[in-house]
């Protein structure tokens, strides 16, 4: 078990490498999220005000920090792609330690990527002017965390059902944008058609937007017109979001890579 | 079963294809062996030696390694091996000495520690040794990228080496490196085979490589051709012979067939030898001879007719 720790700690703390080491993949990060609070949250908040009962720059930024923390993870995960096909991810498949300990090591870094990322949002927050308190922090960064995971665990399903990083680079965005309208990032989506509802409920990412959502509002008066579920609903749905993606997607993972 | 590796009527079929990468082999190779898997682009090396260091299912058969089934405990199969995979597997972002450290994290011979400060002396003492070896210094703390392919390979090598394999499986290790590289890397596996006293199990297509082995199994599309030694392929494969020549001819030809020499004419005319001996030969000959050379066949010269009496047996097919 010790083992198993240890390793992945050392996987996880590979990818945290790579990252502080590149430069370009930093400074990308935070373009798009500071172009949807910026330029999308500033344009809608002068022009519509506060009709909607709450201010739309906040709304967006605690949107965005969601769906960065989510997706940032996911994509991170898919990474394992770009491993198989410079080879190195057959280092750790040949090394005695269990399957599952490497997807979660993978997971694990990734997170830990991604929560940079929503540290540099909050720190942009910040900047801007959203209220933000050090309570609404220290409460913010552990729920942050369990986002990641769940987008990590996204990207290990998603992952497993593609062949190559061309594929994945296809696809991903396919699998992503979609839910970025779904889980109500920039858009309300209290009120829906019966459609858009459904593929809404089935969108991961709607959960992990929520969650921050409901962390963040918690206390605040515009709580009822910005948060959909309670906090605790969330958690249990992104649990088991993870739960099925990390068990079924490390299967197919390793079947597909061994069944050749 | 003897040996450290135990191999029996293994089979690889690609889901994507019709045909079978692997048909049917059996082998088996003996404790400090050093085994070569002989074959060009497509026999089947690879496929072999992935499924025999478990990152690829096989379609049927049953493979030993060490003791461990590597159907039933694949775990305990990975301890025992070390592999040197075709396709460089260093991440090119870390240093080296990262490289390393994830290696001996994963194989469980240290704790995690976030740090190279942090790591027990121990650790850093084979750093050091490490570093000696690779005859670098500050390089060891540097990013590989800079690194050239021969010192890649090497520090590949000493990376799957750390947690003492009992086998180390090298595939096509020294493809790609120049002469200089390929030699000295060379030399430096037979030192480690010495002092180690490991079990080493190679692929390649160069055979001059192959020569070295204690015993070479010749692969072609997917099945074992022959297995043994590098000399009792020699003399299976390819017969020894004496090339000859005289001012006359028949004189020779009738002397031939009186003393039941096969031979055949040529520019030169091909006698040859069999069970017999060179000097038995030269003794039963009268005839002046105007020219006289013995024919002792290389590795290459039994692969190439190998493979090629084996295509020409497909195509006939």
């Amino acid at each position: 078990m010790k083992r198993e720790i240890s390793a992945i700690l050392i996987i996880a703390l590979r990818d945290f490498l790579k990252f502080l080491r590149d430069r370009s993949r930093i400074a990308a990060t935070f373009i798009f999220p500071i172009l949807f609070i910026g330029a999308l949250g500033g344009s809608l908040q002068s022009n519509w005000g506060d009709e909607l009962g709450f201010n739309i720059t906040t709304f967006i930024f605690t949107g965005v920090l969601g769906q960065t923390l989510f997706q940032s993870a996911a994509a991170g995960v898919i990474s394992l792609i770009e491993d198989r096909q410079n080879d190195f991810s057959r280092e750790m498949f040949v090394s005695p330690i269990s399957r599952y300990s490497i997807i979660i090591g993978k997971i694990f870094g990734e997170s830990i990527v991604a929560l940079i990322q929503g540290v540099g949002i909050i720190v942009f927050g910040f900047i801007i002017r959203i209220p933000l308190s050090f309570h609404d922090i220290i409460w913010l960064l552990p729920f942050s965390l369990v986002v990641c995971f769940m987008g990590g665990a996204f990207g290990v399903l998603v992952l497993s059902n593609l062949s190559s990083e061309r594929a994945a680079n296809q696809i991903f965005p396919f699998l992503i944008f979609p839910q970025f309208f779904l889980a109500g990032v920039f858009n309300p989506i209290r009120e829906l058609p019966t459609i858009l509802d459904v593929l809404s409920r089935i969108s991961p990412m709607r959960y992990a937007v929520d969650l921050i959502r409901g962390i963040y509002y918690a206390g605040r008066p515009e709580y009822g017109a910005t948060v959909l579920n309670s906090v605790g609903y969330n958690l249990a749905v992104c649990g088991l979001i993870f739960g099925i993606c990390v068990i079924v997607g490390t299967y197919l993972f390793i079947n597909n890579e061994r069944n050749q | 079963m003897p040996g450290v590796i135990n191999v029996k009527n293994l089979v690889k079929q690609y889901k994507k294809s019709d045909r079978k990468a692997v048909n049917d082999i059996s082998f088996n190779v003996e404790e400090g062996e050093l085994f070569t898997l002989l074959g060009p682009n497509g026999a089947g090396k690879t496929t072999t030696i992935s499924i025999l260091t478990t990152t690829l299912a096989k379609t049927s058969g049953e493979i030993i390694i060490h003791g461990y089934n590597i159907d039933i405990d694949p775990k305990s199969v990975r301890q025992q091996i070390g592999i040197i995979f075709q396709q460089p597997s260093l991440d090119l972002n870390l240093t080296a000495e990262e490289n390393v450290r994830f290696h001996t994290i994963l194989y469980g011979l240290y704790p995690f520690r976030p740090s190279y400060s942090m790591m027990p002396t121990s650790y850093k003492n084979k750093i050091n040794e490490l570093a000696e070896i690779l005859e670098i210094k500050d390089e060891m703390f540097k990013p590989i990228k800079t690194f050239s392919g021969g010192m890649k390979r090497k520090l590949e090598i000493i990376r799957g080496l750390m947690h003492e394999p009992r086998v180390l499986f090298l595939d096509e290790p020294t493809t790609g490196l120049d002469p200089a590289s390929r030699k000295t890397l060379w030399t430096y596996m037979q030192q480690i085979r010495k002092e180690k006293k490991i079990t080493i199990f190679l692929t390649t297509h160069y055979l001059d490589e192959a020569e070295e082995a204690d015993r070479v199994c010749i692969l072609h599309h997917g099945k074992i051709i022959t297995i043994g030694t590098p000399r009792k392929i020699k003399q299976d494969l390819i017969e020894n012979y004496l090339l000859v020549d005289t001012e006359d001819k028949n004189k020779l030809f009738a002397e031939l067939h009186n003393h039941n020499l096969r031979f055949e004419d040529g520019e030169l005319v091909k006698v040859f030898i069999h069970d017999l001996s060179v000097q038995e030969i030269i003794q039963s000959i009268q005839t002046p001879l105007t020219t006289l050379e013995t024919h002792i066949p290389t590795i290459e010269e039994a692969y190439l007719s190998i493979v090629a009496e084996e295509d020409k047996h497909e195509t006939g097919n």
